[in-house]
């Protein structure tokens, strides 16, 4: 099974502190796999190492073979890796409809000129931008909602919109960061489905951080455990359910005796 | 009439300017206090090809257009990066630097001013301008370049996420504003035929943004409404000289205290800015009816 994304020797330091220390670890190709680890664990950090928001202190991040570190967030996600926020970010005052169609842009390549002088290749092509960014909404079952402006959707909408936007880029491997903060069972459970269903039908790689252990363990093929910056575990969700090591950071060393 | 039309030139010169600044500030959500100093440079550069180097003044527009553009690129490269309140800072500094520059050079006429510029801006060509100018504006919000430019304002970070290059959408909106405050300095210089740096200091800046804000920002037809209200409002209240600034600045309180998003924020005065703006509050009303009948069941 070949990797699409291949994390080697990952280490950022803030000042004098490793936020993230010689983390190795890899995402097969169409899996889904788990970033786990107790708040301060430097989860979210490697998602912004990867995204390109923060520079990496050293080490390589691989993806599809190509070294991505360094490089400007917007050309990472034109490379194919999108992401989801912890706290939600939506472009909160435009339509449910207008969200996806921004983010629809990078397959439309008329230039600044054609746009003003709306020349034959802009009509064409924000025709095609409307429709995908119709049918994507359509297929994640926001339909109806596409008049809403993004700020007045309920929260579990709101998390959907997120992630559909993250589709419209056509993205090889999406990055979820915590998608099921904040929801009931029942909405974990049908985020789940969600998870499993966008992978197959768009063909794409996720990497998932999660605190619902439901969620991890129920979707992830594989997942990855951090504490304090450093790798504790990693392997299969049994394998990692069982290590003593990580019963014991997420229960403190007393209890794990026990 | 000639005072009417006066009136009317005036406000076409500033609409340009408006126009321009509200891509930046409206849509892009990028605050100046120095576009005067963009006004500057095209006027003089429009002064310097009119009366000293006796070409056409269409080739005047476009030099004063030009100038403001290039170096609003340079400026750009050096404040874009920085994030909100600095920039605004900057471009504060970048407009009082260019008029004091201005001051010191004599071959322009220093501090004392330039008098007996041709008059070559008429109401048609203000009026030509405008159309162009509406026209450059809507079309170029109403494309992907300009939806990028709105989802940065909304949300920097996720646009980023989003593959929208935001420095390079930045830039673009800043070229834009500074070359259109450009054309603007250059009808206004051949319009009243004197420049004096003064006239492009920050108060200059400040009014240009104002108009954007009272307008609406995110609205190009409340650019257009803000323009024509603030600059007709001084003169419709010329006979009462003194008081006529008091009521300008009341007029701004009352529409940000009543309207904080100005008198058209976010809303276009179009048949399609309409239906959209209907279907959002159908939606609104949608989504609430829903969220009420759910907590009955719930309640039941």
């Amino acid at each position: 099974m070949s990797a699409v994304l291949e994390l080697k020797g990952l280490t950022k330091r803030f000042g004098g502190l490793a936020a993230v220390n010689d983390v190795s670890f890899a995402v097969r190709e169409g899996g889904i796999s788990g970033l786990i680890g107790p708040n301060g664990a430097g989860k979210t950090t490697i998602f912004n190492l990867i995204t390109g928001v923060y520079k990496v202190s050293g080490g390589t991040i691989e993806f599809r073979g190509l070294p991505v570190q360094n490089k400007e967030p917007f050309q990472i996600a034109g490379l194919g890796i999108t992401r989801t926020f912890q706290n939600i970010r939506l472009f909160k005052e435009l339509s449910v409809f207008d969200n996806v169609l921004t983010a629809c842009h990078a397959s439309a390549k008329y230039g600044l000129a054609e746009a003003i002088l709306r020349l034959p290749r802009f009509r064409r092509e924000e025709k095609a931008l409307h429709e995908k960014a119709a049918s994507l909404l359509e297929i994640m079952g926001l339909q109806d909602r596409v008049d809403v402006t993004a700020n007045n959707l309920p929260y579990g909408l709101q998390r959907r919109l997120e992630i559909t936007r993250a589709l419209a880029l056509d993205p090889k491997l999406l990055l979820l960061d915590e998608p099921a903060a904040g929801m009931n069972p029942d909405e974990t459970e049908q985020l789940m489905r969600l998870i499993a269903e966008v992978r197959s039908r768009f063909e794409l790689s996720v990497l998932v951080i999660e605190h619902h252990m439901d969620l991890i363990m129920g979707v992830c093929e594989h997942i990855h455990v951090l504490s304090f910056g450093c790798t504790l575990a990693d392997g299969t969700p049994d394998e990692v359910a069982n290590d003593p090591k990580v019963v014991e950071a997420y229960l403190g060393a007393e209890e794990a005796k026990k | 009439m000639e005072y009417i039309q006066g009136i009317a030139i005036l406000i076409g010169i500033n609409l340009i300017a408006v126009l321009g600044l509200s891509i930046l500030t409206g849509f892009t959500g990028l605050f100046s206090f120095g576009h005067g100093g963009f006004m500057a440079i095209g006027a003089y550069i429009s002064a310097i090809v009119t009366a000293r180097l006796h070409l056409p003044f269409a080739l005047a527009i476009v030099a004063g257009a030009a100038s403001a553009g290039l170096v609003s690129i340079f400026i750009g490269r050096l404040t874009l990066k920085l994030k909100g309140d600095y920039f605004c800072i900057a471009t504060m500094g970048f407009g009082e630097a260019v008029r004091v520059i201005l001051n010191n050079i004599d071959y322009v006429g220093g501090a004392r001013g330039w008098e007996s510029l041709p008059q070559l801006t008429s109401i048609w060509v203000v009026l030509g301008l405008d159309i162009a100018a509406v026209i450059v504006a809507w079309n170029l919000i109403n494309s992907r370049h300009g939806r990028n430019m709105v989802a940065v304002r909304e949300e920097e970070l996720a646009a980023q996420m989003a593959g929208i290059d935001v420095y390079g959408h930045k830039m673009i909106a800043l070229v834009v504003s500074a070359a259109m405050a450009g054309i603007a300095g250059a009808l206004m210089a051949n319009y009243i035929q004197f420049i004096r740096p003064t006239m492009f200091n920050m108060a200059k800046s400040t009014d240009l943004t104002i108009m954007v804000i009272f307008g609406g920002l995110g609205s190009i037809s409340g650019s257009i409404v803000g323009t024509f209200l603030l600059v007709s409002l001084p003169e419709l209240f010329r006979n009462f000289a003194q008081w006529r600034l008091v009521i300008y600045g009341l007029a701004v309180v009352v529409i940000m205290v009543g309207r904080p998003k100005g008198v058209m924020g976010g809303f276009e005065l179009t048949p399609s800015g309409v239906r959209r703006s209907m279907a959002a509050r159908r939606a609104r009303l949608a989504l609430e009816a829903e969220a009420r009948a759910l907590e009955r069941e719930g309640a039941a």
